[in-house]
């Protein structure tokens, strides 16, 4: 449980009632927003997605320095992978297809997670193995290049072969199915009635727990080390024998498969993918979570996506009203004082906390900036 | 604490590195020309000349830092290319930096354990899954960093981030990092640079003692004293060709050798080495 609270860790009763209250707190909280309706339930799961593709982001990101600007497209890999697979779209645009599968294309959640898993992380490699040489704002923008040109082939592999459906999307995806459990449906446990948005909140959240795991011990293993070493320098990481190449194709095909399976988990939600939910700004509102929160910081990253994915959620049940309440009519849109309100919380956090919100701490004793590395007496000059 | 003896044959006469006609062009520049070293196992192998002798260039050569124009290389008896750094890590020679180049928001301790990756293998699957010998593996890591950074003598500043470390504690960690690797050869890039002289000396205790532990080690400097106080051997680079190579003592008589460092009649001035 100390995995959690890192700061507990010399107190593991202490970390496991942390750990057993904030789970608790978790499983109720959809029952508590839920009585102001279905749409902050359905926020929350969203949040707990944000959460998976900020973590996914963080690891290029925030572990091994590569600033990575269209971190979506493997969000669209994803998405339209489960779209093909559990949807009649395949199957009848090619007859020859429908043939091999009568019934339609169905796949099982315990295929797509690995496969989503697996195919976005192949595309990581694929874009990281030409831009490994490039640093700073050339691989941002590369990036940017190659989230743009997936996005353009998903929008236009309508023909002369219609794969991808065009810019009309992708519909009647299946919803996922665990044991036999649609999670279209209301399950009744007897005791508690769990909604659709229920279900998917749940599930989210469990992928989000693991995805948190997966980064807090990759962050803390031979792999980390690397990862940071090659942030810090990289000349010195290469002549500690550090395979620079290896170990960031590592990142950017780890970092891919968490947005990949975030992706498919989003197709089956909505029912509906379209090359328009996969567009720059979702890139860049990912990375917002990642370096608003703490870049390189799993709780930042976390606290991140949780608060810029709720953000616009609550914006547009108050702005509104509150509008009409006032002026007897909506004046400024909620979607454009929610752009406003980004670039000022960015401006702010850029100016105030500049290594976010929930900054990384310093590794180690730094005897300048803390009074601990005072008590431990500072180095003596050699 | 003493360092394991290095791999493979114990015959203690055994070459560890020889280089042979290493030529280097940049541009108009040859930088070296037909450069060849032998270094034998267990010695302090001295790489001296004024500025712009191709010291450095030698060195990143060797490191696969640039590519040779011509040249073989030979390390413990096989052969050897220094096609790319990490591969030259692997292979068996550590380097430190003339500008020390450590992770500086790094631990001292997290700084050596990088040094242990190149011998190291757990995999992301192994971590995530916390595996038996991940765990062994990870502890071995931090307790033959930990014995490293005792061996240097700054254990005690384990904890402390390496860019709080003096100056010359960073020394002294970059060369833990580097044995971190097991390293046949331990190549050093001018590290008495910007040192005072009690921090000379110090370090000059700690090359003898891992030299003593059985560390061949290849020294450029630019420091005339302590070089020819501590090296076994040494090669003296002028305008990219070697003009001298013997023991220090030879080498101080060598008419070549006054004359790269103080001038002669046919050649600009050269400038001395700081303490000569």
């Amino acid at each position: 449980m100390t995995l959690f609270f890192p700061t507990l860790r010399n107190n593991p009763k202490a970390a496991f009632a942390a750990t057993v209250t904030l789970a608790a707190l978790l499983i109720v909280l959809p029952f508590m927003v839920g009585a102001m309706g279905n749409a902050w339930v359905r926020a929350l799961a969203f949040a707990a997605l944000y959460v998976m593709l900020a973590l996914g982001l963080n690891i290029v990101v925030g572990f091994a320095g590569l600033l990575d600007l269209g971190y979506i497209a493997f969000y669209a890999v994803g998405a339209y992978m489960y779209a093909l697979l559990a949807s009649p779209h395949l199957t009848s645009n090619f007859p020859a297809l429908a043939a091999i599968f009568p019934g339609g294309l169905h796949s099982s959640i315990w295929m797509v997670i690995p496969m989503g898993a697996a195919i976005a992380g192949f595309f990581g490699v694929v874009l990281g193995a030409p831009v490994l040489k490039l640093r700073g704002d050339y691989l941002a923008i590369v990036t940017l290049g190659f989230g743009e040109i997936i996005r353009i082939f998903l929008n236009n592999l309508n023909a002369p072969l219609n794969f991808t459906n065009g810019p009309q999307g992708i519909t009647l995806i299946d919803p996922v199915k665990v044991a036999g459990v649609s999670f279209a449906r209301t399950l009744d446990l007897g005791f508690v009635k769990l909604q659709s948005v229920y279900l998917y909140y749940y599930l989210f959240l469990f992928l989000a727990v693991v995805t948190i795991f997966i980064c807090v011990r990759l962050q803390d293993s031979r792999l980390g080390r690397a990862w940071m070493a090659i942030r810090e320098d990289e000349i010195a990481a290469k002549a500690m024998g550090i395979n620079v190449r290896n170990v960031k194709l590592l990142a950017f095909s780890l970092g891919a498969s968490f947005g990949g399976v975030a992706g498919s988990m989003f197709a089956a939600f909505q029912g509906f993918v379209s090359p328009e939910s996969f567009s720059l700004m979702e890139s860049i509102i990912v990375l917002s979570m990642v370096v608003l929160g703490g870049i390189g910081h799993i709780p930042g990253v976390v606290l991140g996506a949780a608060l810029l994915s709720i953000f616009p959620e609550l914006l547009r049940h108050t702005v509104v009203p509150l509008q009409e309440q006032l002026f007897g009519r909506v004046l400024i849109d909620a979607e454009v004082l929610r752009m406003m309100l980004y670039g000022l919380a960015m401006v702010v956090v850029m100016l105030y906390r500049p290594k976010g919100i929930w900054p990384a701490p310093e590794h180690g004793v730094n005897p300048s900036s803390n009074d601990k590395g005072k008590a431990g007496g500072a180095p003596a000059a050699a | 604490m003493r360092l394991p003896p290095p791999r493979g044959a114990a015959v203690s006469e055994a070459t560890v590195l020889r280089a042979s006609g290493v030529n280097k062009r940049f541009g108009g520049l040859q930088a070296l020309a037909d450069v060849g070293v032998t270094i034998r196992r267990g010695q302090i192998y001295g790489l001296i000349g004024p500025n712009g002798a191709g010291k450095t260039t030698f060195f990143n050569v060797l490191t696969g830092l640039y590519s040779p124009d011509s040249g073989s290389f030979e390390l413990d008896g096989r052969p050897y290319s220094p096609s790319e750094p990490h591969k030259v890590a692997e292979a068996g020679i550590a380097r430190t930096f003339q500008n020390i180049r450590l992770f500086p928001e790094m631990t001292a301790l997290e700084n050596a354990m990088v040094g242990r990756h190149v011998r190291t293998r757990a995999t992301a699957l192994g971590a995530v899954l916390r595996t038996r010998s991940q765990r062994a593996e990870e502890a071995a890591i931090r307790a033959r960093a930990l014995e490293l950074l005792d061996y240097v003598g700054i254990r005690r500043y384990a904890d402390f981030q390496a860019r709080t470390l003096a100056y010359g504690d960073q020394r002294r960690l970059e060369i833990a990092r580097a044995l971190a690797t097991d390293p046949k050869l331990l190549a050093l890039d001018e590290p008495a640079a910007g040192m005072n002289a009690t921090e000379k000396l110090s370090l000059r205790e700690l090359l003898t003692h891992i030299r003593n532990d059985g560390i061949t080690i290849l020294l450029i400097e630019h420091d005339v004293k302590l070089v020819m106080g501590l090296c076994d051997r040494v090669t003296v680079l002028d305008y990219g060709k070697i003009i001298a190579e013997g023991t220090p003592a030879e080498v101080q008589s060598s008419a070549a050798v006054i004359e790269a460092y103080l001038g002669g009649a046919h050649k600009p001035p050269a400038t001395i080495g700081a303490g000569a």
